[in-house]
């Protein structure tokens, strides 16, 4: 077939005329600030997006106005100190921050603490666990919309945070790990309660599971949105639940020794191939089930004996350096101390998960309408003290 | 009570009482559903008390959000289009004000008996587009134009499945007054027994249920609010009213929750019909039951509202084009059909 000189003048008018008409219906964009102030930024997160209607042209995540300085507040404190400090950089899961930093002190102290004080820390790291996730679990329903999840799961996670604050004194901020060892032992009666609180946050989850991811909207809201493959979620540093669901078979806890009690005990690492929020989802409500498996079986084979090293009364940490990281509820979190054998440390690095799992969103949010803006950052799941330190 | 029926009052008489009346059921039906279902049930299935201090159970609650309201400041937004921002909120109001005037609550209890009864409801309930429209332009804020439009767009797209779905019960009662449908329903019988009439619901179930999902739409409750969608656009077009404005708006939206439930109630469950009153009784007896099919219409409303989360915008557009116009135009055919071989 020819295509004659009319034909090919008219197919030329037609594409000018299509492209004059898009000229004419160009509309013009809006920049949209969300946050600081907003209810879906759990804090003070800002987004700046560029919207063409309900469409995002490209997002930009404004870090730094929860700034508190904490790893230049560590070079004026002592290390007993410190672990006050960094309970609030995750404040949802407040022990699980502790941890890393006590582990990295009696590493360069050549401390041991007791097996029982270790068993202990690991029982309260995957309550810390539970009581952030669960608030995870309902809170990704309100901000689709269904009011109620969240209600319950602020129901359930009041026990664990009682059992906390009745093992460690502090709800919120226990504050109650130390330098070889622990402050308290466990209080009585705290271990069959415990138990009991386990078997309900399994419920809970079992609710969830039908309530909220048995719902075809919930299910039509996730599903495909803000999907991350493995290896772009490597490349910008995600870590934790984040990166098992896009199908990284990656956790420190089962991957890397620790001195912590994880190893005795018979769990599994869920991951998930779609990476999508829907998976997100799925392979934190997983997580919490296997948080209180783990719980459970660590009270069944809970060691006798002391719960404190012998530490010396002022602690001064020989010099050197140290890393550790551990698998924190929001991914990986860890600290690098390097010491010059004074009271305190020299400087001490925090990588917290948040920081690096905010760093996809310019990556993620192009080319979603406003309300994925919303399912995204959610399950994405991170909290603003952990971005900003 | 015959001597009362057999009263003939002067014009301006009826006029005034019959505003009396609706200003006092607006406000009553406001008050049940934010008190029965928003403060009361909601807690209860959330595994909460809800307000308890306020009175018995919390019961006089709503007065103290009452003073709340009336005694905050009437902010302007300082770029705002004073005058629409101001008129917005009666707009919203005025048309679910109108709404009430064709609703029959007796044989003789109604305001206005048109013969175009539901066409003029459904005529007057839209027009609260306009002044949520009004509300979002004259904000002066992006959340709330973004709210606003989405408002428009959605009670576009669910005003015609709304329309649909009644145009079953128009055919089978053959007339557009609501008083009318009452007494065909009342009137009606099943197979020949006429015990209980026949509510429409038992041959427009269909019907009733596109209904129930376009006005669960129509009043922008949950898995429709994405107009108001608290985690991503704050309050919509409600962002920056504040006080007395944003209390009429409150008003409105539980008003119009009440008034929808009992056109749903007269055109589906038989209205203000009780199977053995007739009479005066009726008017006497009318109100209650319908007070209590709305009621229960209501509960529906409030149970999805707390259970499901919400559409995403396309979604929402794609599931009343492509599934509930078409559902509702069968419905109608079959209707037809049936109408025609019976």
């Amino acid at each position: 077939m020819t295509v004659t000189d009319h034909q090919k003048s008219m197919y030329i008018a037609g594409q000018a005329a299509d492209a004059r008409i898009n000229i004419e219906l160009e509309t013009e964009g809006m920049t949209l600030n969300i946050g600081p102030q907003h209810p879906a930024t759990h804090g003070t997160l800002r987004i700046v997006v560029r919207l063409d209607g309900e469409q995002v042209v490209w997002a930009d995540p404004v870090c730094g106005y929860m700034h508190r300085g904490y790893e230049k507040l560590t070079e004026v404190r002592t290390y007993p100190q410190i672990t006050t400090l960094v309970n609030r950089i995750d404040w949802l899961s407040s022990f699980a921050n502790e941890v890393p930093f006590i582990l990295a002190a009696e590493q360069l102290m050549g401390i041991d603490a007791p097996p029982r004080a270790q068993w202990i820390r690991t029982i309260l790291f995957e309550m810390a666990r539970i009581a952030n996730i669960t608030l995870f679990l309902g809170e990704m329903g309100a901000q689709l919309g269904a009011i109620t999840p969240v209600f319950y799961a602020f129901r359930d996670r009041e026990h664990v945070l009682n059992l906390i604050e009745s093992a460690t004194g502090g709800r919120f901020h226990p504050n109650y790990d130390r330098i070889g060892g622990l402050k308290d032992d466990l209080p009585k009666g705290w271990v069959d309660e415990c138990k009991d609180v386990m078997h309900r946050v399994r419920d809970f989850c079992d609710e969830l599971e039908t309530l909220l991811m048995g719902n075809e909207i919930f299910a039509q809201r996730m599903r495909g949105i803000g999907v991350i493959p493995a290896q772009v979620g490597l490349d910008y540093g995600l870590s934790g639940a984040n990166i098992r669901a896009s199908g990284v078979d990656w956790d420190i806890r089962r991957d890397e020794d620790s001195p912590l009690a994880w190893k005795h005990c018979d769990w599994k690492v869920w991951t998930h191939v779609d990476g999508d929020s829907y998976a997100r989802y799925w392979v934190r409500l997983q997580e919490t089930r296997e948080a209180s498996k783990i719980v459970d079986q660590l009270l069944d084979g809970l060691p006798a004996g002391p719960i404190m090293a012998k530490v010396p009364r002022i602690i001064k940490v020989p010099a050197g350096e140290a890393w550790v990281h551990t698998e924190n509820p929001l991914g990986e979190m860890g600290y690098y101390v390097v010491s010059q054998g004074g009271l305190g440390p020299f400087r001490c690095k925090i990588r917290s998960a948040s920081f690096n799992n905010v760093s996809i969103v310019p990556w993620l949010l192009q080319g979603v309408y406003v309300p994925d803006i919303i399912t995204i950052l959610s399950s994405l799941y991170f909290i603003l003290g952990d971005i900003d330190r | 009570m015959h001597a009362l029926l057999a009263l003939n009052p002067a014009y301006w008489q009826t006029t005034t009482l019959k505003l009396v009346v609706i200003l006092l059921t607006v406000v009553t039906g406001a008050f049940i559903l934010v008190y029965g279902f928003l403060f009361k049930m909601m807690a209860h299935m959330q595994s909460r008390l809800g307000p308890m201090e306020a009175g018995p159970h919390g019961l006089l609650q709503l007065m103290a959000e009452f003073g709340k309201f009336l005694q905050k400041e009437d902010i302007f937004p300082s770029k705002a289009d004073r005058r629409v921002f101001a008129l917005a909120p009666f707009v919203v109001l005025a048309s679910t004000f109108l709404v009430y005037v064709v609703i029959p609550a007796g044989p003789r209890l109604i305001v206005e008996d048109f013969d175009t009864g539901i066409f003029f409801a459904l005529a007057m309930s839209s027009l609260s587009v306009l002044g949520v429209l009004m509300a979002g332009w004259a904000s002066a804020n992006k959340y709330s134009l973004m709210g606003a439009l989405r408002a428009a767009g959605q009670l576009i797209a669910y005003e015609l499945p709304l329309v649909l779905a009644i145009v079953g019960v128009v055919v089978q009662a053959q007339s557009l007054s609501l008083q009318t449908i009452v007494h065909q329903q009342a009137d009606g019988a099943i197979f020949g027994f006429t015990g209980i009439g026949t509510p429409f619901i038992l041959t427009q179930f269909v019907g009733f249920f596109i209904f129930l999902v376009a006005m669960q739409a129509e009043l922008t409750q949950t898995p429709f609010d994405m107009p108001l969608a608290e985690s991503e656009l704050v309050a919509g077009y409600l962002t920056e009213y504040s006080g007395i404005r944003f209390l009429l708006f409150f008003i409105a939206e539980f008003a119009t929750a009440f008034a929808f439930a009992a056109i749903a109630a007269t055109l589906f469950l038989g209205g203000w019909y009780v199977p053995g009153v007739h009479g005066a009784m009726a008017d006497v007896i009318g109100p209650l039951a319908l007070g209590a099919k709305i009621i229960g219409v209501s509960f529906l409303i409030f149970w999805i509202r707390f259970t499901y989360p919400r559409f995403r915008e396309d979604q929402l557009q794609t599931f009343a084009w492509k599934y509930l116009i078409p559902l509702s135009l069968i419905n109608i055919t079959a209707t037809g059909i049936l109408k025609v071989v019976f």
